[in-house]
């Protein structure tokens, strides 16, 4: 037989083991749930965690300066906006935010053009349908179609409301008289988006604004053919800046997919440019113009001799 | 004298007036409601309501700020300390704040409220949707989206060309060029009526015109673009006989023309020199007026002794700040667009006139 001690070593040794497997596992369960216990402390702020430093790269909501700055210039959303502001500017009274809703909603204007994308085709035989399917079949597709139109119209309300603040602010003087004008531009754009939509259901409605809209196109100095010297120039109904517009002589089919290209791409693209444009100037014309001191009538200057 | 009459109650109570007639003379409330209650219309009945509001929010600052730039002209020892805000500050107060969170969040609020508003709004009205596109078969009245009925009320005062094409060009020009002929360097960055007067008269009545023009279109223009008060039924078998004539018809035809022996006027070549003489005079005397509106001083205006020109000080101060270029530009606009318009308007509706000048290319 093998030495007694060995053995009595081995059930020694089995007993302790047997003995330890029930302590082991507690013992290893609770060092597992008090290190767990630990981690979920450091998971008890979320800004602390990999993950939201891996996105927002700095906390958001310290009382430290720094990062609140940072906050604002790590942010790809937010680093448009500086980071501090004219104490009064954030009241709501001076800027109306009219500026920014607009912004909102064409992001919601966006959003809703593009899901009716998915159901919508541009053409004769199928428009008028995809309304009818849109609204009675599809989920919430009703709900859609109307944000979408009254975010429309809404739009072009905030668009002449935010120029009515500028004028009332004469936030239009130097150094911003550029980017006035490129809110112009965005204005006609935002004109634009809507007219062309306003066709696109293919309805009686849309048809005839349509028709009376281009008719005026007609009449366009030296470009449509009944316009002054349009005829002199050899303008018919099938070449003018009309048939340009409409694809034909007529609204029809190709009138339709000319509107929904404009509509859902080009105008868009455009808008988005000069918005880019105008967002990136404000920042580098100053920012918001105040409200700022008043300057007194006597304090003004005379015009410098050059 | 009657500076006197003219205050708020007295002017509600005229309003009230107006109002209070009106509705006596409403012959059909439904037809009203009808216009008012479509759904595409329902923008410029908001608009209505939203633009009084917001002019009321920027004239109650302005009045404030005026306030407070009187009190400071005429202590210059305060105008050296004061912080030159109508919002309160106190020393020790940060001139500014940190845009995380304070802007952000006024931010995420407007957006959280402008979305409940359209959900709201998508929920309880539909998007209209009419019969399908039926070239055959024409919309009477056929009207623009809202927003373009300004545009298309102007159609009946102009050419096709000039309110289709021309106007919309010359007032989106105008627009862009509005910064670059305001030489005024008072007013930027704080609501001010007495530093801004006349550039914000010009603006208010450009924006008046166009919301004005808007609302003609929609609540008083029915089926063939004839005129209905609002309140009229809108009669689809209506006739309006167009008894518009030219200027120089008018006048040639007329029993003053014809006893002056004006009547040449209604043949070429003189209706055409006839309409450039009026056009010219009438740019001549736009000019005049807007120059005159640019100085003068209201309050010193007076009959007896006759005053009309008094000079603001201020103003002309203003003006000799203003290139001639900048004049000329602003008064090209002022002329064909604010003027213009108008007068073309009353010219069209009050005197049944169609054309002031009419040449072989063009009409106008």
């Amino acid at each position: 037989m093998d030495d007694p001690k060995e053995t009595k070593q081995l059930t020694a040794g089995d007993e302790t083991d047997n003995k330890g497997l029930v302590t082991r596992v507690k013992e290893g369960t609770s060092a597992l749930k008090d290190r767990a216990m630990d981690e979920a402390k450091e998971y008890k702020d979320p800004q602390e965690t990999q993950l939201w430093k891996s996105i927002f790269r700095v906390s958001h909501d310290r009382s430290d300066p720094r990062n609140r700055s940072l906050a604002i210039l790590s942010n790809v959303f937010l680093h448009l906006h500086p980071a501090k502001i004219n104490r009064d500017a954030v009241r709501y009274p001076f800027t109306w935010g009219m500026g920014g809703i607009t912004f909102y909603l064409f992001i919601v204007l966006t959003f809703t053009g593009v899901l009716l994308m998915f159901y919508y085709h541009p053409t004769k035989a199928d428009a008028f349908r995809d309304i009818l399917y849109l609204e009675h079949d599809v989920p919430f597709g009703k709900l859609l179609r109307n944000m979408h139109r009254w975010a429309a119209h809404l739009m072009v309300i905030t668009t002449w409301l935010h120029m009515f603040r500028v004028v009332l602010t004469g936030s239009y003087k130097r150094p911003r008289e550029f980017n006035w004008c490129v809110g112009v531009v965005l204005l006609v754009l935002t004109l634009l988006l809507s007219f062309t939509g306003y066709l696109l259901p293919d309805d009686q409605l849309g048809f005839w604004a349509v028709t009376v809209g281009t008719n005026m196109a007609r009449a366009t100095p030296m470009l449509g053919h009944e316009g002054p010297f349009g005829a002199q120039l050899g303008l018919t109904a099938y070449n003018d800046v009309r048939f340009g517009l409409l694809g034909g002589s007529i609204v029809d089919s190709n009138a339709l997919l000319r509107s929904y290209i404009w509509h859902c791409i080009g105008i868009p693209l455009v808008a988005s440019i000069f918005m880019a444009v105008h967002f990136w100037r404000i920042r580098k014309d100053g920012g918001i113009s105040g409200p700022a001191p008043v300057v007194l009538e006597s304090e003004m200057k005379a015009v410098k001799k050059k | 004298m009657m500076r006197r009459f003219i205050n708020k109650w007295t002017v509600l109570i005229v309003l009230l007036l107006i109002v209070g007639l009106w509705a006596i003379n409403v012959h059909d409330w439904h037809q009203l409601w009808v216009i008012s209650s479509t759904p595409d219309n329902i923008p410029i009945v908001a608009m209505l309501l939203l633009v009084p509001f917001f002019t009321w929010m920027g004239v109650k600052q302005a009045v404030a700020n005026d306030r407070l730039i009187e009190s400071l002209e005429a202590d210059p020892k305060l105008a050296k300390t004061h912080h030159r805000k109508v919002e309160p500050w106190r020393p020790g107060w940060a001139r500014e704040l940190h845009v995380w969170p304070y802007l952000v969040r006024v931010e995420f609020l407007a957006t959280v409220i402008v979305t409940v508003v359209l959900f709201i709004w998508s929920i309880t009205l539909n998007a209209p949707l009419e019969e399908p596109a039926n070239p055959n078969l024409t919309m009477n009245p056929s009207k623009a989206p809202w927003y373009f009925l300004g545009l298309q009320e102007m159609l009946v005062y102009f050419d096709p060309w000039i309110a289709g094409v021309v106007m919309p060009s010359i007032i989106m020009v105008g627009l862009m060029a509005f910064p670059y002929v305001d030489s005024n360097p008072l007013g930027n960055g704080y609501y001010t009526l007495r530093q801004r007067r006349f550039a914000l008269w010009m603006f208010g009545a450009g924006f008046l015109q166009w919301i004005l023009l808007i609302v003609i279109g929609t609540f008083i223009r029915g089926p063939g673009w004839i005129w209905f008060w609002p309140g009229q039924t809108w009669d689809h078998n209506a006739v309006v006989f167009d008894k518009n004539v030219d200027l120089h018809d008018m006048i040639a035809t007329s029993r003053f023309g014809k006893t002056l022996g004006l009547g040449f006027l209604a043949h070429d070549p003189f209706k055409f020199l006839f309409g450039l003489i009026v056009v010219t005079g009438f740019y001549i005397v736009g000019g005049l007026f807007f120059h005159w509106l640019m100085t003068v001083d209201f309050k010193k205006i007076s009959f007896r002794p006759l005053r009309l020109f008094p000079k603001n000080e201020f103003e002309q101060r203003i003006l000799q700040r203003t290139s001639i270029l900048q004049y000329l530009t602003f008064q090209f606009f002022a002329v064909s667009v604010l003027l213009a318009l108008p007068v073309k308007l009353i010219l069209r509706l009050a005197l049944t006139i169609k054309y002031v000048w009419v040449t072989p290319w063009f009409n106008i």
